[in-house]
Order: C-alpha cells, then structure tokens, then sequence
C-alpha cells in the first residue's frame, strides 16, 4: 500500500483520506465489542461512562456485576448447562463429521457433490426455520425441554463445520503416506491412528472448535426447545436484554470477549502449525 | 480395459488366487466404495432423522386441517355431498347432533376452536348446543336452529363443509395475507389486519439494504488487507476476525448498551453539540437499530470471502493497465474489480442468506418497526395449534424464498464458483 515516488498529489490525498476511511470501519468493527469491557466495571449500574470512571476515581469502578454474576446461581447453573450442552454436542458432531470428511474424500464415494450439498445444508437453512421445524417435532414426540432434543440439534448445526473443516485438511493431504505406511508393514488401524490422524488432527480441532461455540453461542433453537432446567446462558442473557438490561450481562459479555479472544488465538496457533507442515518447516 | 485385461495368447490375466483380474478389481472397487458409504452413513442417516423429517413433517403439518374431519366425523361424512343451496339435509343435522353427543368436552372443544378461528362467534354456538344436545329429538334441522339461530344461517355450515377437508392452504393464505370469505372464494384480508406481506417485504429490502452497506464497508477493508504486506495485514485482520469470534449476543448487547438513549453514542453527539441533552436521538428499538447492529454482525462475512479472492489477484494487473494510460480510477473498475467478483458474489450470498432469516438482533434491537419475518414466525410459535401451524406455513415460505434466492444466484453467479477462503 506504499504509495509510489511520483504519485500526484490528488492521489496523496485519496491514498490519505482512503486509510482514514479504512481506519473508521475498523473503528466500527472494534470499538463495540472493547468499550463493554470497562463499561462491566461501572460502579454505578448505567451503560455509559461516568464522570469518576473518566477521571480514574477508584470509587467509579467496581467489581460488583462480576460478583453479582459468579455469586448468582441461576446465572452458574445456565453456564453449566451451556457447557455441557455445548461439549457433549461438539464431541458427537465431531466423531460423525470427521467420518463422514473421511468417506467424502475417497474416489470412490458415490454423488458426492449431492450428498456433501445435504450433510452442509442446516448451515444454509436459516436457524428460525431449524427451530420452527425442531420445535415441531420434538413436541409431537414428547422430548421437547428434554438434553437430548437440545444437544441433538446442536449435532445438527455444528457436524456441517466439522464436515467442511475436515474435507479441507483432507485435500492437502498426501496419499503416499498411507502407502508408505502399508509398505512398511501397518495395518489399517494402525494406519489411521498413527499417520491419518495426527496428520488431519488440526482441521478436526479447527472443525471441533467451530461446532463448539455454534452450540455455546446458538439461541434460536434453544429458545424454544430448552425448558427451565435445561436454560443455557444464551437463552438466559437473551431474555434478560429483552426484559430489563442489568449490567451483569455486561460482566458476563466481557468474559466471552475473553473467551473468543482465546479461540482466536487457538485458531491461529492451528493455522500456523499446518502452514509450517505444508511448507515443510 | 478389456485389451489391457486379455494377454497377447487371449487368456484373460488372473489374480494370484486365479480370479480374473477384471473381476477382482471390480470386487475392490464395490469394497472401496462401500466403506467410503459407511464412513458417511452415520451422520447422513442422523441428519436425515432428526433434521429432514422434520422439515418435512413442518411442510406437511403447515396444509393439515385434522380439526373437524377428526372431531366431527358423522357431520364431516354426512356434509360431503351437499350442494351449500339454502341449509342441509335432516340428515347432516342429526349426524351434527350425533357428534356433539358422542364427543367429549374437549373433543367438541377442539373441532370449536378450530371454527372459530374463521368464524367468530362458532364457538359459542358448538358449546351451547352441544349443552342442549341429548335433550334433542328428531326433527333435529328445527330442534338445533330452535336451540340457536346459528344453525340456520348456511354460512356456518359453509365453513363447517369447507373445514371437513383435512388438507388445506388456509394457513398459506393466512400467511400471505389472504382468506376465504363466507361463500369459500379467496380474497384479500381486510388492509387492516395484513401483516405477513409487509413484514415479508420488509425483511427483504433490509437485508438488501444490510447487504448493500456490508459491501461498502466492506470492501475497501479487504482491498486494504490484501494489499498491505503479510505481518500488518495479519494484524489488522485480528480486528476483523475478532468481532466474527464474538458472541453473537455480546454484540447486540454492545449495541444496546452503546445506541440507548444515555448511551455512549448519544453522549459523544451531545457533548460534540451535536444535538441538545434534551434532543437525544432515538437510535435503537426501531429500523435503525436493527440496520446499524446487524451490518456489524454480519460485516466480517463480507469481508472474509472478498478477501480470500483479492489475495489471488495479481498486483501487475492493474499496474499494467496503469502503464498503458489508464486512469487509477478506470484501471480499478475495468480491470481489478470484475477480478473480485467470485468474492463479491461469495460475500453477498452468505450476508443476504443469513440477514433474510435473523431473528435474535431484530428481536432485541428491532423495537417495532424493525421486525423480520422470523420474529413474527417465533411470536406464532408457541400459540394455540393453528398459530403454529401458521408459524410452519411462514418457515416454510421462508425456506422456499431462501432456496429460490439460492437457485437464481447458482443461475446467474454459479455457486460452485464462489470462493469463500
């Protein structure tokens, strides 16, 4: 984006007023997302910045929203139900989704194109329909506010990341290995576990990962399939937005910020380690 | 393959074992392909149970009226035949009869609710006579009509002929807006009482308009990031990649938080005398935002697939257009810009398809005016039977809307074409 020796100055000024223009849509995309994290701090329970929080008065800022969070239990039992929801869902919709990746990316499957089309479509359908129909069904089958109907759907919204994040680390993976591997005297089994896995073991963390926070961070479908002992933390901060907004919400935002900021890391540790295995470094 | 199988002497080339080699290889292949079946089977034939039955069961249950043939079974059976000139038989009022005796209070219940909801007033009159029914004796036609004049207006028995159907587009109609009168003919809702089309609308030209706003924001942010040399591009896209990571209910909650009336926004534009302290400007809980909360939500997903596709264009391109004399300007549009169309096209798919079925943001910073379709479809949800099966014929509009965008889209862009990174 240098800009060259002999530009004319009517390009300077479009070079300049271009990066300003960039730097207010970063501005944009950011400053919401940071200016809730001292705003959880808030002694007062307002959203918005008071005259002691301004000047630094240690009397404007508290800790109160986060004990009031980690002190309530409705608010812990719905983060517990969020996690469990959320891992016993991630683990089946992995173990099914690495599957599937593995026996879409052999020659041999048949209609491929079609059924890779079908395993992807729930991320394509919009989630109120998902929940509409879900909703539906489960109802007419009595396991509507029931774990299974819930973790159940979330296999469903999150195997699709899995499907899709595996298939890519398959498509750069080397055959030859697999005959390497046969020719010195492994079986199958062996085979699998010691060459394909550790080798693909990245997009299925990746592909883990991705249908790890769709569940932690879905609302629609538990909005109406959750009953009051299942309530995830989504559905409890969602009708807390609606009803009235306590600032312990913002104590609770502020902790998934930290969350997401440490799956990002994770994500691009991940990205960096298959790139260094491609390039051979 | 079969001169490549045969040796030169004619005999066909055999395993070890003494198969043909022609065989073998078939029964290698059939095994290859069935383990690569198996390995897909679990999650195909766990999807196909507990997702596309479900829809399929929401697409079925959205025409189904099982009310008055299930309720009313005599009626519905005796009422078949009836040519609706002036009132029916003796016959379909002793079969009337017949049902209200035989059902239940919950039964009759039922079949009333269901009557009512086209004809109001129905109710009572199914409840009253169902009441006063064991104490009727033939001639039943004057005994029901004695008991309430209801029973001798044909349009009751209209309904109740229309309504023995167990399959009907009636909440198809309901859904876009129409009814069928008293005499069984389509007809447009009173303007009133139109709602669907509306909001169908509505959500439409929002997400277009969300979508519109994601490409100018977005961009120049991803021709920036393509641009910039590996180590500042990496660090910049944490900016992008970030706010895609967040909680999708902790970037609404900042926007609430920000947009309110003494929010953060509103304090900046009074202190910069931008407006009055007592001229606050009301920026959520209506259209605006919705538009303002949602373009950031789904902004990264703009960016992303741009991104992915501007990467792989050569910066030569345009710098050889520059050295024939084109202006940058013109070198931009003509050269470097039809280039990034795979990812624009990427781009727009994935916003508009995810705008056109939101419900969380709307739902929360929508206020009124800034409802979609979806909201509507959760508020009928958990109603009585027939607002849900009204719910599941505005879903499955929906869907039809969105596949219908997906096809036309795969018409004119080819989806398989499409980068997204």
């Amino acid at each position: 984006m240098a800009l060259p020796q002999h530009a004319s100055r009517l390009e300077r000024v479009w070079h300049w007023t271009y990066l300003v223009i960039c730097g207010l849509i970063f501005f944009f995309l950011i400053a919401p997302i940071v200016v809730i994290i001292p705003l959880s701090f808030n002694a007062e329970p307002y959203f918005t910045f008071t005259r002691e929080m301004l000047t630094f008065d240690p009397a404007g800022w508290s800790l109160r929203w986060y004990e009031a969070l980690l002190g309530s239990d409705e608010w812990m039992s719905s983060i517990g139900n969020s996690f469990f929801i959320a891992i016993t869902s991630t683990l089946i919709a992995t173990t099914l989704g690495t599957l599937a990746a593995l026996g879409l990316s052999r020659r041999e499957m048949p209609l491929r194109a079609l059924i890779t089309a079908f395993l992807i479509s729930p991320m394509i359908v919009p989630l109120i329909i998902t929940a509409a129909a879900l909703f539906a069904f489960y109802a007419r089958v009595n396991l509507s506010q029931t774990y299974f109907a819930i973790i159940m759907s979330h296999v469903v919204l999150g195997a699709p990341f899995v499907v899709i994040t595996v298939t890519a680390a398959l498509s750069g993976f080397d055959n030859q290995l697999i005959r390497a591997s046969q020719s010195l005297g492994a079986n199958q089994t062996t085979t699998f576990f010691k060459v394909i896995l550790p080798l693909l073991l990245p997009g299925i963390v990746a592909g883990a990962l991705f249908a790890f926070i769709t569940s932690l961070d879905e609302v629609v479908v538990v909005l109406f399939l959750a009953g009051p002992e299942q309530t995830p933390m989504t559905v409890r901060m969602f009708s807390g937005l609606r009803e009235e907004i306590s600032p312990t919400i913002l104590a609770l935002a502020s902790i998934l910020v930290a969350l997401s900021v440490l799956l990002l890391a994770t994500m691009e540790m991940i990205r960096r380690n298959t790139e260094k295995q491609r390039t051979g470094g | 393959m079969s001169s490549a199988t045969a040796t030169p002497s004619g005999q066909p080339l055999t395993t070890a074992d003494g198969k043909p080699l022609k065989q073998a290889l078939r029964a290698a292949n059939g095994r290859a392909r069935r383990n690569a079946m198996l390995l897909v089977l679990p999650l195909f034939a766990f999807l196909l149970i507990t997702y596309t039955i479900p829809i399929v069961q929401m697409m079925t249950r959205s025409v189904q009226n099982p009310e008055i043939a299930a309720y009313l079974p005599k009626t519905t059976e005796a009422i078949g035949d009836w040519d609706k000139e002036g009132l029916p038989s003796e016959a379909v009022y002793s079969a009337m009869v017949e049902d209200l005796n035989d059902g239940g209070r919950s039964t009759i219940g039922r079949a009333a609710a269901r009557l009512n909801a086209e004809l109001p007033g129905a109710r009572s009159t199914m409840m009253g006579s169902m009441r006063a029914a064991d104490e009727l004796a033939a001639p039943f036609k004057e005994g029901l009509i004695a008991d309430d004049d209801e029973w001798g207006k044909p349009e009751i028995w209209k309904l109740i002929q229309r309504e023995s159907r167990t399959i009907t587009p009636a909440y198809y109609l309901r859904a876009l807006d129409y009814e069928y009168n008293t005499d069984g003919e389509v007809v447009e809702r009173p303007e009133n009482l139109q709602v669907y089309r509306g909001i169908f609308w509505q959500t439409a030209w929002m997400s277009l308009l969300i979508t519109s706003l994601t490409i100018i924001l977005g961009y120049p942010i991803a021709y920036l990031l393509s641009n910039l040399p590996a180590k500042k591009a990496n660090l910049l896209m944490i900016l992008v990649l970030l706010p895609f990571w967040t909680s999708l209910l902790v970037r609404t909650s900042a926007w609430i938080v920000l947009l309110q009336q003494e929010g953060v926004v509103n304090d900046l534009l009074v202190l910069f005398n931008i407006v009055g302290d007592d001229g606050r400007v009301r920026l959520i809980y209506n259209r605006i935002g919705t538009i303002i909360a949602m373009t950031h939500i789904l902004l990264p997903f703009m960016i992303l697939p741009l991104y992915s596709v501007m990467k792989t264009i050569p910066p030569s391109l345009t710098r050889a257009a520059r050295s024939m004399g084109a202006t940058p300007l013109r070198a931009h549009l003509t050269v470097y810009f039809p280039l990034t169309i795979p990812g624009l096209a990427a781009g727009v798919l994935l916003v508009f398809i995810l705008a056109i079925g939101y419900y969380i943001t709307p739902a929360l910073v929508g206020g009124e005016s800034g409802v979609f379709i979806s909201n509507l479809i959760a508020d009928r949800m958990t109603g009585s039977l027939s607002q849900l099966r009204l719910a599941l014929a505005l879903a499955t509009l929906l869907l039809v809307g969105v596949l219908v965008f997906y096809w036309l889209f795969n018409k004119l862009v080819g989806v398989d074409r499409l980068k997204f990174g």
